[in-house]
């Protein structure tokens, strides 16, 4: 099946609560609820037509007004994939883990809460996994500021290059 | 008699440690010598990767894909490399395809040695990690003559490779072609008959195929599961469908399928299907320029794309959005090693602290794609 | 012993009324001394210099040539080095136990060359119980092992202590079960005694002697290699889990020991299966010369041993490590019967046969040159087919 094939399909299936289908070239993708993320996954993993028995790839992305999560689901067994986005807003962003559907979930949840914020509710393990545990802030949003030092070592330094001008002087 | 009072020991090994493959640290906790979980902590290694993609622009960020899985670095080249023309529409000419598939295929053979090599010294015999490195070696020396590095090549640039084969490389690498095949043969049969190896690596780690898709395994992990799972096959890109491999799948021969054994067994047969794809490429290489022309500040349309390659360690995922401008929204890597790790945890209840080391070697888990 | 030291008051080196047992343990001191300082030890630097070289000849890399001819003092080297590093004492370990668990484990290792039989008249000490003796005292590793793992005050010290003495401990049984048919078959457990029981000849030495003695002695071999904590034995050091199992914490000299103890064990293992089953230092009556004698079979002796030093270090680069449980299962479930059967075997054979037979010991040692051939033909076919003939770096 096509990618649009199924993004149709789930909009049969849920009717409104698939906000919108994008067309866009080169991946076209289909914008869900946040609450409907559960059944939705649930139905694309069991239904027997879609079968999509993997998560491959789970993304967060800091837009300047939302955060989005992006899903990236493919069938083994029917050699099809599908995008799924969601929109979360950027404070306090939060939705219902995916863990229960797809056990590769539980990790890629993890980065995401570590580097952008996004809260899992239900998630079996919700703590950092690249960032020291006591790291304050989420990295990789785009307005995220390194914290001038780190349990006593600085993280700014003078660039070595202006040092060197000063010195010519 | 009444029950002896046991205590469960909680062990670390650390970040520093002479055999998981780079800077991994397990929190174990074990009962004498079996293991009731081994709980991973990566982020030793992060770099903030995908975040300095956002500042260095599309080209600049070439050399920094290198980084994200050093042993495999042509296939991380080709991915961005990959993803950058999906999202442009640029087409890559044919024998600049073709100068991907050699020097990928040739550094899949080097990453395959790698790992077997370092797997057989975790279980002991230190013999064929020299051997594996000897002709890992004379890889590294073709290569180095092909980009000017041994590892971290920075070869691919967006729209083909950077430079064409030098005059006289296609029979050096033909020649080593004809030098390897019997040298794998004979590695096989050093280590892979071995009664003490097969008792090491048969039914440690079984993972059935359920599982391996539901934790998203990917690349050798999964094939040696039996699931026939190639993206060089299923999602063909550049230009595999023009050669004839085939594609090497875990049968549990010696154990359970699923087990540590089969996924080195397909690793060795691997090796074995990269050369012959060698061969054919290095024979039906077409004339031609090797470089597509693409603007200095290149600046694609908005929009996002996924691509996905068979790298060394299975299925990279190359997520990137654009908003039009000459630096990248979003990059986001997901690698095989990523996933790996993510099923340890639950692999490792039952297994002895031995047996954690053999299940690290056999998934094949390097520390700088898990943390990029 | 006696007539030594009758011989040495006789000529009044040391004054008229020197006591006798003052003068024996001068003679004991000093040979002991030379045996020790001159053979003991540095034998166990040697080896640390051969069995890089060795080790470096199979993994096709060349090993240390640079300190001295052919790098033969690098263990010399490797010696200064370590007593030059600080001694770091874990702050929380038991810092006494700390300190002497490498003694003990170098007392296992020099406590059994009282008892090497060079030639038919170098032998520090003939116990009557010399085998038995040397079996038991190269226990005595399991205490200090067992000390490093505790007194470390590391979890993964101590999992490579227990684990170790339980490895020594075990393989213990089959050793000395597999030492049974020998003394059966000749009466006595003294090494001059079963030596002298062997030939120089090879169908007259034990190994042949029949099939229970000839399996005997692999198990020995393989049984003593345990102990030594080599591989594919070598769980308690291994160097990919634990890294270095009980010995991680230590540093400098007393890390030395401990290594210093390994390698020196490869020779009293060599030692024990030579005495036993190769026929010790007899070489054929050539002279009547007793000193030109004795120096042949002090050479054969050497040479038998150095061969299976050699043997024990290209094992070491080729097996990989067996795991601590089916380690136990091959000592428990394989081994110890099999020990029970070649005793018992040995026990009808040496009753139905009491003088031996030496029909036995031609047709064994046919079999064994055939195996012989056949191993030494396969590994010729993969050297030859295994020689590397292209080499690509650009910049040569």
């Amino acid at each position: 099946m096509e990618s649009l094939q199924i993004l149709e399909r789930v909009k049969n299936q849920f009717g409104d609560r698939v906000l919108e289908i994008s067309e866009k070239k080169p991946d076209p993708f289909a914008v869900i609820d946040p609450k409907a993320v559960v059944e939705i996954g649930k139905f694309m993993n069991e239904d027997p037509e879609l079968a999509m028995d993997c998560l491959s790839n789970e993304t967060g992305v800091d837009y300047k007004d939302r955060i989005e999560v992006v899903y990236h689901l493919f069938s083994y067994s029917k050699r099809h994939g599908a995008v799924l986005k969601v929109k979360l807003p950027r404070e306090n962003p939060s939705i219902a883990t995916l863990e229960g559907v797809w056990k590769s979930a539980n990790w890629m949840e993890r980065e995401i809460f570590d580097l952008i914020g996004v809260n899992f509710e239900g998630h079996s393990d919700m703590r950092r996994i690249l960032m020291p545990e006591d790291w304050i802030g989420h990295p990789q949003r785009k307005d995220f500021v390194e914290p001038a030092e780190y349990h006593g070592i600085s993280t700014v330094r003078e660039s070595p290059i202006i040092r060197l001008d000063t010195k010519k002087k | 008699m009444s029950t002896l009072h046991t205590e469960e020991m909680t062990l670390n090994m650390g970040p520093q440690h002479p055999s998981t493959h780079g800077v991994l640290r397990f929190v174990v906790r074990a009962d004498g010598e079996v293991m009731r979980e081994a709980i991973p902590d990566v982020g030793y290694l992060h770099r903030s990767i995908e975040k300095i993609a956002e500042k260095v622009g599309y080209h600049g960020f070439m050399p920094y894909t290198d980084r994200v899985d050093y042993v495999c670095a042509m296939f991380t080249n080709q991915g961005w490399g990959m993803a950058c023309e999906k999202l442009a529409g640029i087409e890559v000419p044919h024998r600049g395809e073709y100068c991907r598939v050699i020097a990928a295929e040739f550094n899949r053979i080097a990453s395959h040695l790698l790992s077997v090599g370092a797997m057989a010294m975790d279980i002991g015999a230190v013999t064929p990690f020299t051997h594996a490195i000897r002709e890992r070696e004379m890889i590294n020396d073709l290569i180095e003559e092909l980009c000017g590095a041994r590892l971290t090549f920075n070869y691919m640039r967006i729209g083909g490779v950077a430079w064409d084969l030098p005059p006289g490389w296609r029979e050096k690498a033909l020649a080593y072609l004809d030098h390897f095949d019997p040298i794998l043969e004979e590695y096989n049969a050093l280590i892979s008959w071995n009664k003490i190896y097969i008792e090491r690596l048969a039914n440690v780690g079984v993972i059935t195929p359920e599982e391996a898709i539901n934790y998203n395994l990917v690349g050798p992990n999964l094939r040696a599961c039996g699931i026939k799972w190639d993206i060089r096959k299923d999602i063909p890109y550049s230009v595999y469908p023009e050669f004839e491999f085939d594609v090497p799948i875990g049968d549990g021969h010696w154990g359970k399928l699923g087990d540590s054994m089969d996924r080195y067994v397909v690793r060795i047969r691997e090796m074995a299907e990269s050369s012959k794809i060698l061969r054919q490429a290095l024979q039906k290489i077409p004339a031609g320029p090797v470089l597509a022309k693409v603007a200095r500040n290149f600046k694609p349309p908005a929009g996002e794309c996924q691509i996905r390659l068979e790298s060394g360690r299975g299925d990279m995922g190359w997520y990137v959005v654009s908003d039009g401008t000459g630096y990248p929204w979003r990059v986001h890597v997901r690698t095989g090693s990523f996933a790996a790790m993510g099923i340890i945890q639950k692999l490792s209840a039952g297994l002895m602290i031995a047996d954690l080391v053999t299940l690290i070697a056999s998934l094949d888990v390097i520390a700088p794609e898990i943390d990029r | 012993m006696e007539t030594l030291v009758q011989n040495l008051i006789a000529s009044g080196a040391f004054g008229k009324n020197a006591s006798p047992h003052m003068v024996a343990a001068l003679v004991v001191f000093i040979m002991s001394a030379v045996v020790f300082l001159g053979v003991a030890f540095p034998f166990a630097g040697i080896v640390s210099w051969a069995e890089r070289r060795v080790w470096a000849r199979i993994q096709s890399r060349v090993g240390p040539n640079r300190v001295g001819p052919q790098g033969f003092l690098q263990w010399l080297a490797d010696g200064v080095k370590h007593v030059c590093k600080e001694d770091i004492i874990p702050d929380e370990s038991d810092a006494p136990l700390f300190k002497m668990a490498p003694y003990l484990v170098m007392l296992a290792f020099t406590l059994p060359w009282a008892v090497m039989p060079f030639s038919s008249s170098l032998i520090l000490a003939d116990l009557n119980v010399g085998i038995l003796y040397m079996t038991s005292v190269t226990a005595l590793t399991v205490v200090g092992v067992l000390m490093a793992g505790w007194a470390s005050n590391d979890k993964w010290s101590l999992i490579g202590g227990i684990r170790s003495a339980a490895q020594i401990v075990s393989y213990e049984i089959p050793a000395g079960l597999s030492i049974f048919p020998v003394v059966l078959m000749t009466g006595t457990l003294s090494m001059q005694g079963i030596i002298r029981a062997q030939g120089w000849a090879p169908q007259h030495w034990f190994l042949f002697a029949n099939p229970f003695t000839f399996v005997a002695a692999n198990i020995l071999y393989i049984s003593a290699l345990a102990e030594g904590n080599r591989t594919p034995f070598d769980l308690p050091e291994a160097e990919s889990e634990l890294v270095a199992g009980f010995a991680t914490e230590y540093s400098g000299m007393r890390y030395l020991f401990f290594f210093m103890a390994e390698w020196g064990n490869l020779f009293i293992i060599g030692a024990i299966i030579a005495t036993l089953f190769l026929g010790g230092w007899q070489f054929p009556h050539v002279t009547n010369n007793v000193i030109a004698m004795n120096i042949l079979q002090a050479i054969t002796f050497n040479v038998k041993v150095l061969f299976l030093v050699f043997v024990s270090m290209w094992i070491r680069a080729t097996l990989p490590r067996v795991r601590i449980d089916q380690l136990m299962t091959l000592c428990w479930k394989y081994f110890v019967p099999i020990s029970f059967v070649n005793m018992i075997g040995t026990a009808v054979w040496v009753a139905i046969w009491p003088d031996g037979t030496t029909i036995m010991g031609y047709i064994m040692l046919a079999a064994a040159i055939g195996l012989g051939a056949v191993f030494t033909q396969r590994v010729i076919y993969y050297l030859r087919r295994s020689r590397m003939e292209v080499y690509f770096n650009p910049t040569i």
